[in-house]
């Protein structure tokens, strides 16, 4: 029925080729910094590194793994998840939960969407906001990091879209039988809406990972940076790593570690843990997408 | 169901659980963005440290006054509608033209590979890859001037140059999150009915037509759409992108007004002409969004909540 001429075959090959060089330019410049942070030095100043290492080493990631800034900002990174995901998921359910009713039940339920709207559509500023945390006495605690984004509506949107969805009939049931909201929220739309609940942790895990300018902003003390921030520093910083570098006692150490595969390896070290979770993100990414979508 | 919401009005008080829900959250948004937002008074006023906001004096519109005649203001405005404007447009049409291609792959694994990959860019950071970047693009040693050289080619500075940097950080923009924008495109093209392909061929529409005629029609509300609504970005240039990777000497082509903020705020701890600048940017992008707001819903039909 459908003829394959030649013109289409020229097209659906060339079309391969162009779809195949995008793809292979999104991995390039990652698989060079891995190729980089497994280098020794010598090749690397001389930048004959490309996708494969060259002086094979893995004296970076000692010297790394050794770095007690390097830990003590992935703890705090750690500490960041682990209050600031349930925080994120409570309060995105307490939002969730009776903004998905219709107005027919929830008659103030306008006011509350304008409320939280408006926090979409316009903001202080950097400023105000800081002279909010610093006055709140938050600068150099975990709490800087965490309470300011607490509130986050993306996630909110998404998970309202999914109770909506949910068949009415159960909660109509649940309340003729006497149970209160709270009970129908925590013993019937959250065993329902695991899958969404999964999708929105997932967002939260990468904003909480990803984020480095709120450590930047509400910490005077290195100590107290997250990964990210940490990594911010000592990127754009590398007169600082090459401080770090001439300090190394070890001989065999300062031979093979350079400012850039020691720079490459914490890189490297940083996406790790997301390429782990990579499979569930891409699935749940775009489903999260539709769903933040779907209306009604 | 929810038509009925707005004429009939049943006489059932709101269940207090609703009310009660809500306190925690309303308590933290209005300390985190209310109160914030009412500190934008400190763009009217000439702070003092010592005064705090409410103490320190009135000036009017004076930090705004200032702003007019301050040459990195102009700067950075300029710059940042430049960059802005240019990632809108690129980030609207080159994701539709890559989902428009693997829409044409019929092999399978290549599709959901080259899918995948391109995905991966738009999990990591303006940390991560700006580092990777800085090493990637770097002429001392970097892989792709190591490649030019080879190739006989001159050197660029693609992040030291005045003139190419604002060039990098739009194709670095694009490139991180085309696999992430063509998702929506993608999905409104698997929706498609395959009937309405068959019963074209048999009419004799070639590839082509098919694609001008049953393709693109079909996406074209999402592309509507995915145009109104950026229009709230147009004075969004990327900070996170742009601070990774900038440094002095491309500040004249590459700061933005919140850079601009951040080093009038942060550095030079100048807070009431930081804030004059980001109320400038908050004020304008507001009534950009509300704007598209408006046409989103005439347009497509598309409500935000």
């Amino acid at each position: 029925m459908r003829k394959t001429s030649i013109s289409r075959r020229v097209y659906l090959t060339f079309n391969m080729i162009v779809i195949a060089l995008i793809t292979v330019s999104c991995m390039v410049p990652i698989l060079n910094v891995l190729a980089t942070s497994f280098s020794s030095a010598a090749y690397i100043n001389a930048g004959e590194v490309g996708l494969v290492p060259k002086g094979f080493t893995l004296a970076a990631y000692q010297f790394v793994l050794k770095d007690a800034r390097f830990w003590r900002s992935v703890l705090v990174t750690v500490e960041r998840i682990v209050i600031g995901i349930p925080l994120n998921i409570g309060l995105s359910i307490l939002i969730a939960y009776p903004l998905s009713k219709s107005e027919l039940v929830f008659r103030e339920r306008k006011i509350y969407v304008t409320f939280f709207l408006i926090t979409m559509i316009f903001s202080g500023g950097m400023v105000p906001t800081y002279l909010l945390v610093y006055n709140l006495k938050m600068i150099d605690t975990i709490w800087a990091l965490v309470l300011p984004g607490a509130v986050n509506v993306f996630n909110t949107i998404v998970l309202m879209n999914f109770f909506r969805n949910l068949p009415k009939a159960i909660e109509e049931s649940a309340l003729v039988d006497g149970a209160g909201h709270f009970t129908i929220m925590m013993k019937i739309f959250l065993p329902l809406s695991k899958p969404s609940i999964a999708t929105i942790t997932l967002f939260s895990l990468i904003n909480n990972w990803n984020a480095w300018f709120d450590g930047l902003l509400y910490n005077n003390f290195t100590e107290h940076y997250p990964l990210q921030t940490y990594l911010q520093t000592t990127i754009t910083s590398s007169t600082e790593v090459n401080k770090v570098v001439n300090n190394i006692e070890d001989m065999m150490l300062r031979q093979s570690v350079t400012a850039r595969n020691l720079t490459a390896a914490k890189i490297f070290i940083a996406i790790v843990p997301l390429m782990c979770a990579y499979p569930f993100l891409q699935k749940h990414f775009a489903t999260g997408l539709v769903m933040g979508s779907v209306k009604e | 169901m929810k038509k009925m919401s707005s004429g009939k009005k049943t006489g059932r008080p709101t269940p207090a659980a609703f009310h009660l829900m809500l306190l925690v959250p309303v308590i933290v948004t209005i300390i985190f963005y209310y109160i914030p937002m009412g500190g934008i008074v400190l763009a009217f006023k000439e702070y003092k440290p010592g005064l705090g906001i409410f103490g320190s004096e009135w000036v009017g519109i004076k930090h705004f006054q200032y702003l007019m005649d301050m040459p990195e203001f102009h700067g950075a405005l300029k710059n940042t509608l430049f960059i802005a404007l240019w990632k809108i447009v690129l980030n609207l049409v080159l994701p539709v033209v890559f989902a428009l291609m693997l829409n044409e792959v019929s092999t399978k694994w290549f599709k959901k590979t080259a899918q995948t990959l391109t995905f991966i860019p738009y999990f990591l950071s303006w940390v991560v890859l700006g580092g990777i970047l800085i090493d990637f693009l770097s002429p001392d040693g970097g892989m792709v001037n190591s490649v030019l050289k080879q190739l006989g080619l001159q050197e660029i500075y693609f992040l030291g140059d005045v003139k190419i940097f604002p060039f990098t950080i739009i194709a670095s923009d694009v490139w991180k999150n085309m696999g992430y924008n063509s998702i929506v495109y993608l999905a409104a093209l698997t929706g498609i009915d395959p009937a309405l392909y068959e019963a074209s061929a048999l009419d004799g529409a070639g590839r082509w037509k098919q694609t001008l005629h049953i393709t693109l029609p079909s996406i074209a509300p999402f592309i509507v759409l995915m145009t109104i609504l950026s229009l709230g970005n147009v004075l969004n240039a990327g900070f996170d992108q742009i601070f990774n990777l900038y440094n002095p000497a491309v500040y004249e082509s590459g700061d933005i007004i919140d850079t601009l903020v951040y080093r009038l705020g942060m550095v030079q701890r100048q807070y009431s002409l930081s804030t004059a600048v980001g109320l400038f940017k908050s004020f304008i992008s507001m009534i950009l969004i509300l704007l598209s707001y408006k046409l989103a819903d005439k347009a497509a039909g598309y409500q935000v909540f």
